[in-house]
């Protein structure tokens, strides 16, 4: 495998960077467990010294990091107030007394 | 043994975050209203069996996912889809990222940032089949632990690592194909292989 060929992220049909090399195919395949901090210390030690040596798995990391931040990030809903409200009467109902003074709600 | 006199205090700064989940999952903002309610009902009455000093907003989950499946999905007109396409591996970075956009002076970050609106996200979530949508929520949207989806599922470990790792690549085409629609991402050639 020539320099270039290092770099094909793979788009298209071509083959990715990390099909003929284990270190990289092994860190391409545990990219999530890494990212979902479910490695054991000695398996995410392994991967750092990995990624340390090897740009083309350091971008993909990076790019799956940012991504997985942006999916968590652009996914939020704001609660209607109404919502709020309903939850706290419907709780009040259920338990046949006053919350604390601290629920202001009409 | 916890104590309901504490239930609102300890339960209510998670609605946001249950309430999110509920939309993504009913994708209809009444049924998420009443999905939320229902779950803080149930979990008010049942909070007497919560073992204090355990996840609880993990607990709060469960019961969300249980209710949704026993009196939402059967609402549905149409049979769940339980199966996804295959698709490869980061397929996203294949077709966006890779260090020829670094080259260009822009990171790869800068690049999935620019290309997806919040609306993109949500769309490309709640195309997921149920089972795939609800296991890459708990992960890539709330953070949850494989131990914990496997709780809040009542699934084994093993099904919620190969949930996740089929959802997301779902979830990354539908992303792109998104995307693509808006006319943000090019199109890639049909693929050789």
């Amino acid at each position: 495998m020539n320099e270039q060929d290092d770099h094909q992220t793979g788009a298209g049909g071509g083959k990715p960077f990390w099909t003929d090399k284990s270190g990289c195919r092994e860190a391409i395949d545990t990219l999530y467990h890494y990212l979902d901090g479910e490695l054991t210390l000695e398996r995410r030690q392994e991967i750092v010294l990995h990624l340390h040596e090897c740009a083309p798995c350091l971008d993909a990391f990076d790019f799956e990091a940012e991504l997985k931040a942006v999916i968590s990030r652009k996914c939020r809903d704001q609660v209607p107030e109404a919502l709020r409200q309903r939850v706290y009467r419907a709780l009040i109902e259920a338990s046949g007394e006053l919350p604390g003074p601290e629920y202001h709600w009409e | 043994m916890a104590n309901q006199a504490q239930f609102a205090d300890l339960a209510m700064p998670h609605m946001s975050s249950l309430y999110t989940a509920a939309l993504r999952m009913t994708r209809n903002p009444s049924d998420a209203e009443d999905l939320v309610q229902e779950t803080y009902l149930k979990a008010y009455r049942a909070f007497g069996t919560f073992q204090e000093g355990t996840n609880l907003k993990a607990w709060l989950y469960k019961i969300l996912t249980n209710t949704f499946i026993n009196s939402y999905r059967s609402k549905k007109r149409r049979p769940e889809q339980t199966e996804l396409d295959d698709v490869e591996d980061l397929y996203l970075y294949r077709r966006m990222g890779g260090l020829e956009a670094v080259a260009a002076g822009r990171s790869a970050e800068e690049e999935v940032m620019e290309h997806f609106t919040e609306s993109d996200v949500k769309n490309a979530v709640e195309s997921l089949p149920e089972t795939f949508r609800m296991a890459v929520l708990l992960a890539d949207v709330e953070g949850f632990s494989y131990k914990d989806i496997a709780e809040i599922m009542d699934i084994p470990i093993g099904t919620v690592m190969s949930r996740l790792h089929r959802g997301r690549k779902a979830l990354q085409k539908a992303l792109f194909d998104f995307g693509m629609q808006r006319g943000l991402v090019a199109p890639v050639p049909e693929s050789q292989s």
